[in-house]
C-alpha cells in the first residue's frame, strides 16, 4: 500500500480508542442511532463471531439470541456511529470464525471462559 | 476554462463521514505545482498557465527544457501540462499551485488516461450480450452478431461499433466530490474512482457548470 494511503487510513480510524477483543469474547456495542434530530445510544450485547477485513476496512460480526432467534449484527469497526466498545467477557475458542455456533443453541452453544494473559499461573511476563 | 492542478493517484480507500457513512475516496498527491509559463492573447492568442508536477533526475531533462525552467527559476519537473483559464493576470511566473485551492464538498473534474485492456472484443469494449452459453450455441458465445443488412444498403455503417483496442486513453469524469483536503501533504480525497492506474498522471479541475 501507499504509505500516503496508510496515512489517510490511519487518520480517519480510531486505533487506541477500541479496546482489544477477539472472537469469542463478549462485547457490548454502543451504537449511536439517530431519529429525526436526537441521537440517542443503542446497546447490542452478544458474542464476536468473527472479524474480517483489514485496515480501515475492519468489520466484527456479533451474534445474540433475541426472543429465541438468533441475530447477527456487523459493525464496521472505525465507523463512528460505534460509540464505544466493551469487552464483557473473554472467551477461549480455537477457531477465527465462530459460524458454527449458528447450528449450535442452549448449553452447546456456550464459550469457555479465557483468562486474561497477565493473570495466568506461571506466565514469563510476570509484570 | 478553469482553475486546476496536476497530480498523480495514488489508490483508492474507504474513510467515513460525520454521519458514519463510508465513503470510498481516491487519494491524489497533487503539487505543489510551479507555474512555468503563461500564455496570453498577444503572444499565444489564448490565456493558459503552464504547470510543472513530479520529481525527475537531473541528467534526464534536455537542455532546452532545462532552460525553460531556469528562465522562471523552478526545479525541472517530470510533467508539464496547461490549463485555460480567463484571466492572464490570475497567477505569476514562478507561483506555486497548491490544493488549498479547492474546499471539501466542491465539485471537480478529473482526468487521466484509463488503463489500457488490450485488443478488447464487444462484449467488454461495447457492453454486447454476447450469444448463448448453453442450448446447443456453438462458437457464437461471445461475437457480435450481425453488423448489418444486405444488398441494400451493401455496406457496414461507420461507426459500427466493433472488437479493437480499448482503454489507454484521455478520459475525463465530471462532477465528481472533494471530500477532504490534506494541505500538509498535499493530498487531496475526492469521492469516488478517477479514470488511470496508480502513480498516473491526474489533472483535476474546478468544474464550472
Amino acid at each position: 500500500m501507499d504509505p500516503m494511503i496508510a496515512l489517510v487510513e490511519r487518520k480517519y480510524s480510531r486505533q487506541g480508542e477500541i479496546p482489544e477483543f477477539r472472537p469469542g469474547d463478549s462485547v457490548q456495542v454502543h451504537v449511536k442511532v439517530r431519529e429525526g434530530n436526537r441521537e440517542r445510544i443503542q446497546l447490542f450485547e452478544g458474542v464476536v463471531i468473527a472479524r474480517s477485513h483489514g485496515g480501515i476496512n475492519e468489520t466484527f460480526t456479533v451474534r445474540k439470541i433475541s426472543n429465541g432467534v438468533g441475530v447477527e449484527r456487523i459493525f464496521p469497526l472505525h465507523c463512528p456511529t460505534v460509540d464505544k466498545v466493551v469487552v464483557t467477557r473473554l472467551g477461549k475458542v480455537r477457531r477465527a470464525k465462530l459460524y458454527y455456533l449458528r447450528a449450535l443453541s442452549g448449553k452447546a452453544a456456550r464459550i469457555k471462559e479465557r483468562r486474561s494473559p497477565v493473570a495466568r499461573k506461571g506466565s514469563p511476563d510476570k509484570a | 476554462m478553469s482553475k486546476g492542478i496536476i497530480g498523480r493517484k495514488l489508490g483508492m480507500t474507504q474513510v467515513y463521514d460525520e454521519n458514519g457513512r463510508a465513503v470510498p475516496v481516491t487519494v491524489v498527491e497533487a503539487g505543489p505545482c510551479p507555474v512555468v509559463a503563461i500564455r496570453t492573447p498577444e503572444k499565444n492568442g489564448y490565456v493558459a498557465i503552464q504547470l510543472g508536477f513530479g520529481a525527475i533526475k537531473k541528467g534526464r531533462v534536455s537542455k532546452p527544457l532545462q532552460g525553460h525552467y531556469d528562465k522562471v527559476g523552478v526545479e525541472p519537473r517530470r510533467w508539464l501540462r496547461e490549463f485555460r483559464l480567463r484571466d492572464p493576470k490570475a497567477y505569476e511566473l514562478g507561483q506555486y499551485v497548491t490544493v488549498e485551492i479547492f474546499t471539501p464538498g466542491e465539485k471537480v473534474n478529473a482526468t487521466g488516461r484509463s488503463k489500457g485492456k488490450g485488443f478488447a472484443g464487444v462484449m467488454k469494449r461495447h457492453n454486447y450480450g454476447g450469444g448463448a452459453k448453453s442450448h446447443g450455441a456453438s462458437v457464437i458465445h461471445r461475437r457480435p452478431g450481425s453488423i448489418g443488412c444486405h444488398t441494400y444498403p451493401g455496406r457496414v455503417f461507420k461507426g459500427k461499433t466493433m472488437a479493437g483496442h480499448m482503454g489507454d486513453e484521455r478520459v475525463t469524469v465530471k462532477n465528481l466530490t472533494v471530500f477532504a483536503v490534506d494541505a500538509e501533504n498535499h493530498l487531496l480525497l475526492i469521492k469516488g474512482s478517477i479514470p488511470g492506474a496508480r502513480n498516473g498522471l491526474v489533472m483535476v479541475h474546478k468544474h464550472e457548470a
